[in-house]
């Protein structure tokens, strides 16, 4: 006892000062390295906007707003002329017919996972959604020029086109001749790479639904499909919304798959099975051999398609506000 | 009310509830087992619900008094693995039948939960909701209903003038009342209550449990309570449970005052449990 009592009082009474010290400082360097891996991504945001800005700068002074709503694209005219509408036209009519599929189907595929599936069959499906997630996206190029497009092409086109001839509005948007290369193949392929965005998001979304709130509605006397309407969706409108945003950003923005199966073509046309472009595939098709001027008009495009998604996102945003203030938030 | 006040005098002018006539039966249950998976959770249980009276249920906690109640609307149903023999009428109506609506069966048996669950709508909504499954009535008839429903839950009167605020802006006890206005809204015969004041302070449990005995004049009721004073003061006839198995089932003035199993007595008396 009296060895233990001598040893403790060698040490004598330990410096409390100093290790609240040796605290803070690792409180301040932990408070700046989050601070500066905050702040850079402010930074990289700014300089690639500001190098956008500046390469795209001679094609805006030469082309002002008429760039928005020229629909010709010829860059080896003297001097080019270059407009931006058929990219354009093209981002957002793919975007749309691919959100226009994969919504209903990957909100589909959700709650078939969450509400209905059999305990079996749940992974099998889940590890697929996974998988198509994993495939690079030049070889959903690939399989939409080899494979994708001439089925379509032969098959789905002929018999849309046949069904709404002559018929006002869906006529002109179903019309012929059926092509390979076309907005809806790219709408479509664009619509099977954001699936497990919106999918994914969705099951985890849905797991966070306390069960006593399904049983809840279950015991005022719901079918599973209402309690899926009224409850789980409202309940998990936020996320749900994130992981349709997050799809759309990619459907926007995605380049190499389309630019394989859009067919490039600076035409708009009134039929979804015409072939067009949209600005990525425009890019990445003409960027490697472009040089003064048309580079430059195809850095604005960049720019462009910068601020589309901005304000794709910001008036999704909007929405979201609006829905919240709706069910009394 | 010339049987009630000779009940009264037949159990000695206890504090306790006074104890009425039988009721015609209104929830039968004969030779009740359950099982979760392997596990037998409920040991051959026999009892009735007399229509129009509140029926309590205490023991331990895994005695299976909320797995009975989730028997009486089928909530079971929901998980894979779970399963029931014997038999379990409402009126002429088998609950057991596997062909039973089940929709329709949680229409006609309400269940308020231990925690406070409104639906992700407004106060109006969380109401009309579950009377828009069954009905199709208007604007104006509709207003008429969901006022009722929250008169009958005791909460008009604090959120009429907030009727489309979101139902999640509510205190916990008003939550609880609005789910109960809730339950009521689609005119069930039986409400189910699971323990439905341990989530809330005195003052909305007192709230919550006048309501249950205003209820009791045209619902038939079950609750699970942890709490034996409530189960004391809200309920006609009690039933004890322990480890699966109904020990006592009598009038409560009697569970609380002479209770014939030694079980119940322990008990009651704070022994075990």
């Amino acid at each position: 006892m009296a060895v233990q009592s001598d040893i403790v009082d060698d040490a004598g009474p330990y410096d409390r000062a100093k290790a609240l010290s040796a605290f803070k400082l690792g409180d301040v360097t932990f408070y700046w390295i989050t601070r500066l891996s905050a702040i850079s991504v402010l930074l990289i945001l700014g300089g690639i906007i500001l190098s956008l800005i500046v390469g795209a700068f001679p094609a805006m002074k030469e082309y002002g707003f008429a760039f928005l709503w020229t629909q010709r694209w010829a860059p080896s005219a003297d001097p080019p002329v270059l407009g931006a509408l058929g990219p354009m036209y093209g981002t957002l009519v793919t975007s749309f017919i691919a959100m226009l599929i994969a919504i209903p189907v990957g909100l589909g595929i959700a709650i078939f996972l969450t509400e209905l599936c059999p305990q079996w069959l749940r992974r099998p499906i889940g590890m697929a959604i996974e998988l198509l997630a994993g495939i690079p996206s030049i070889i959903y190029g690939m399989w939409g020029f080899f494979v994708l497009g001439p089925f379509l092409a032969n098959s789905f086109q002929p018999f849309m086109i046949k069904i709404f001839d002559g018929i006002p509005v869906l006529g002109a948007i179903f019309a012929g001749p059926p092509s390979y290369l076309s907005l809806f193949n790219a709408g479509l392929i664009l619509a099977i790479m954001v699936l497990p965005f919106i999918t994914s998001i969705s099951v985890d979304v849905f797991k966070t639904v306390p069960p006593v709130l399904k049983e809840a509605a279950y015991g005022v006397g719901c079918t599973t499909w209402e309690v899926v309407r009224s409850v789980v969706i409202p309940y998990t409108r936020v996320g749900v919304i994130g992981g349709v945003m997050l799809a759309l950003g990619r459907a926007l923005g995605e380049t190499m798959a389309v630019t394989f199966i859009i067919g490039n073509s600076f035409r708009i046309s009134s039929s979804i099975f015409a072939p067009g472009t949209t600005i990525s595939a425009a890019i990445a098709s003409e960027f490697a051999e472009s040089d003064g001027l048309h580079q430059s008009g195809l850095i604005l495009l960049g720019l462009l398609l910068f601020v589309l998604t901005f304000f794709v996102l910001a008036a999704a945003r909007l929405m979201l506000m609006r829905l919240e203030k709706k069910a009394g938030n | 009310m010339s049987d009630l006040s000779v009940s009264m005098s037949a159990a000695g002018g206890l504090p306790q509830a006074p104890v009425l006539p039988e009721a015609p039966p209104k929830v039968t249950v004969r030779n009740l087992n359950f099982y979760y998976g392997e596990h037998h959770a409920l040991k051959n249980i026999n009892l009735t619900l007399g229509a129009n009276r509140v029926t309590a249920f205490i023991g331990p906690s895994g005695c299976g008094k909320s797995t009975l109640l989730r028997i009486f609307n089928r909530m079971y149903d929901l998980y894979p693995g779970q399963r029931v023999t014997g038999q379990l009428m409402l009126d002429q109506t088998n609950i057991l039948d596997p062909k039973l609506d089940l929709n329709l069966l949680r229409a006609r048996v309400g269940m308020v939960f231990q925690k406070p669950t409104p639906f992700p709508m407004t106060i109006y909504e969380n109401i009309a909701f579950g009377i828009r499954l069954y009905e199709k009535i208007s604007k104006s008839e509709m207003d008429g209903r969901v006022e009722k429903a929250l008169r009958g839950g005791a909460l008009w009167n604090e959120v009429k003038d907030k009727l489309n605020a979101s139902g999640l802006s509510l205190s916990g006890g008003q939550q609880q009342r609005l789910c109960i206005a809730r339950t009521v809204a689609v005119r069930p015969e039986v409400i189910l209550f699971d323990e439905p004041c341990s989530a809330l302070d005195p003052i909305s449990t007192a709230k919550v449990e006048e309501l249950i005995q205003e209820l009791s004049e045209s619902y038939t009721i079950a609750i699970v309570t942890h709490n034996m004073q409530q189960a004391a003061r809200v309920s006609d006839k009690t039933a004890f449970m322990y480890l699966g198995e109904l020990i006592e089932f009598d009038d409560t003035s009697k569970i609380f005052t002479s209770p014939t199993d030694r079980r119940t007595q322990d008990y009651i008396t704070g022994r075990f449990g």
